[in-house]
């Protein structure tokens, strides 16, 4: 195409260190960007599922972002969305069949929201804002980044649930049985979905607070 | 005929699409700012899920399931294509979306207008794969039950963004901390719609 340079980029420089540590915090794939919301709040009652969705999601993530690269000069305009979609029902479908053959109690668990990985607007998102202009390695990269950034909330908002909605975390009890003789008792409510969403909105605040220029006029 | 009402008001209130199970979230967040754009792509979505719902449930009634193939002939009784499921289910919603946008285009290019890119993105909706995917999931027996869901489903995301897009509307004049305004304080309220259509839960018809 145009006057690329003969000198490759080195594969860990510094602007491709920043596409893994940007969506850790300053371009959040959920609480900047506002994408991947649905599957945030719903598998985070406990903190394996969430787990093992975050896992799903980096696989599915980076997959697709280098397969789209890689095919990214030969898709017509007019069918994008399409192949794009292609792209990723496929790796959501192995994942899901990975899923059942190796961790099926949690697979029950996530149950619907594996297939909604396919709708995750965090793969459209990227997808179309990266992948589509950008080479294998840095798209593999900016998957794994964003996938982190995900990662990092679900796990956030996991935590908090499990541990003040069922007093476990990874299904180990944390709270001593002597706070329960003591009166406590576990907030259901952190377990029901309303909790979820609450719980982003506070992360939303604690966050913005910290970064200033996060805040919307 | 029972049943099928009680699915169709199940689904609106108590299996609300987005402060149940939280699908939808994205478009719902970004389309809600004024009450007129959220009333058009509430419904749209209701349109897609009415439809998408039905025939979704055909094909993996007649097609996909496990067993589903005995009609052509007794050798394909133990094909199982649910692994397909995905695939197809979003073949037929991206087509069905297609359809939407461009009866849109024609009869109201206003709201084309104004929905701009979320109408195309009603395709990658959680809500509309969710419904369908719920479907299967759920088994329903008839495809009347399998309608009564999609529309109802559809019905409750329309109530949901509408609701939500009302109360943002109202709030733009009150006094939310900076770092809360936007998305914050629109997170927040919509938990506690969900704890107010929780209310719901124990409706039995």
């Amino acid at each position: 195409m145009s006057a690329e340079t003969k000198e490759r980029e080195p594969l860990f420089s510094a602007k491709n260190i920043k596409l893994v540590t940007k969506p850790l915090n300053m371009d959040n794939p959920i609480t900047v960007q506002v994408l991947g919301i649905c599957s945030a709040l719903a598998v985070t009652a406990k903190l394996k599922p969430a787990i093992v969705m975050s896992i799903s999601v980096m696989v599915v993530l980076a997959a697709s972002n280098v397969v789209v690269s890689l095919l990214r000069n030969g898709i017509p305009q007019r069918i994008r969305i399409i192949v794009q979609l292609v792209v990723i029902a496929t790796m959501v479908i192995l994942v899901d069949q990975v899923l059942k053959a190796f961790v099926y109690d949690i697979s029950k668990q996530l149950s619907v929201f594996v297939g909604l990985i396919i709708t995750n607007c965090i793969l459209m998102g990227r997808l179309e804002a990266f992948a589509m202009g950008n080479k294998p390695w840095p798209a593999f990269l900016d998957g794994i980044g964003n996938a982190l950034g995900y990662g990092l909330i679900l796990v956030i908002i996991a935590f908090f649930r499990e541990l003040l909605g069922s007093g476990t975390l990874f299904d180990f009890r944390v709270i001593p049985q002597s706070f329960y003789d003591l009166g406590y008792k576990n907030n259901g409510l952190m377990i029901l979905p309303p909790m979820a969403l609450i719980t982003v909105g506070v992360i939303i605040w604690i966050q913005r607070n910290r970064n200033r220029d996060l805040i919307e006029k | 005929m029972q049943e099928i009402f009680n699915i169709f008001i199940k689904s609106i209130f108590v299996d609300n699409m987005v402060f149940a199970y939280f699908l939808g979230m994205c478009s719902y967040l970004a389309v809600s700012k004024t009450v007129k754009t959220s009333v058009g792509l509430g419904m749209a979505v209701v349109f897609v899920l009415g439809i998408t719902v039905p025939v979704d449930y055909l094909l993996n009634e007649y097609i996909l399931k496990p067993g589903a193939l005995a009609w052509a002939g007794a050798e394909f009784a133990d094909v199982d294509l649910s692994f397909l499921s995905f695939i197809i289910f979003i073949a037929i919603i991206a087509s069905m979306v297609q359809l939407v946008e461009m009866v849109v285009e024609k009869f109201s290019p206003s709201l084309y207008a104004s929905l701009g890119i979320f109408l195309p993105l009603i395709a990658v909706n959680c809500a509309i794969l969710g419904g369908s995917l719920f479907m299967q999931e759920r088994d329903y027996q008839s495809i009347g039950q399998a309608t009564a869901f999609g529309l109802g489903s559809g019905l409750g995301w329309f109530l949901a963004i509408v609701g939500i897009a009302a109360i943002r509307e109202k709030i733009r004049y009150s006094n939310v901390p900076p770092a809360l305004r936007g998305l914050g304080i629109t997170f927040i309220i919509t938990g506690l719609m969900g704890i107010a259509f929780m209310s719901f839960l124990g409706i039995k018809l």
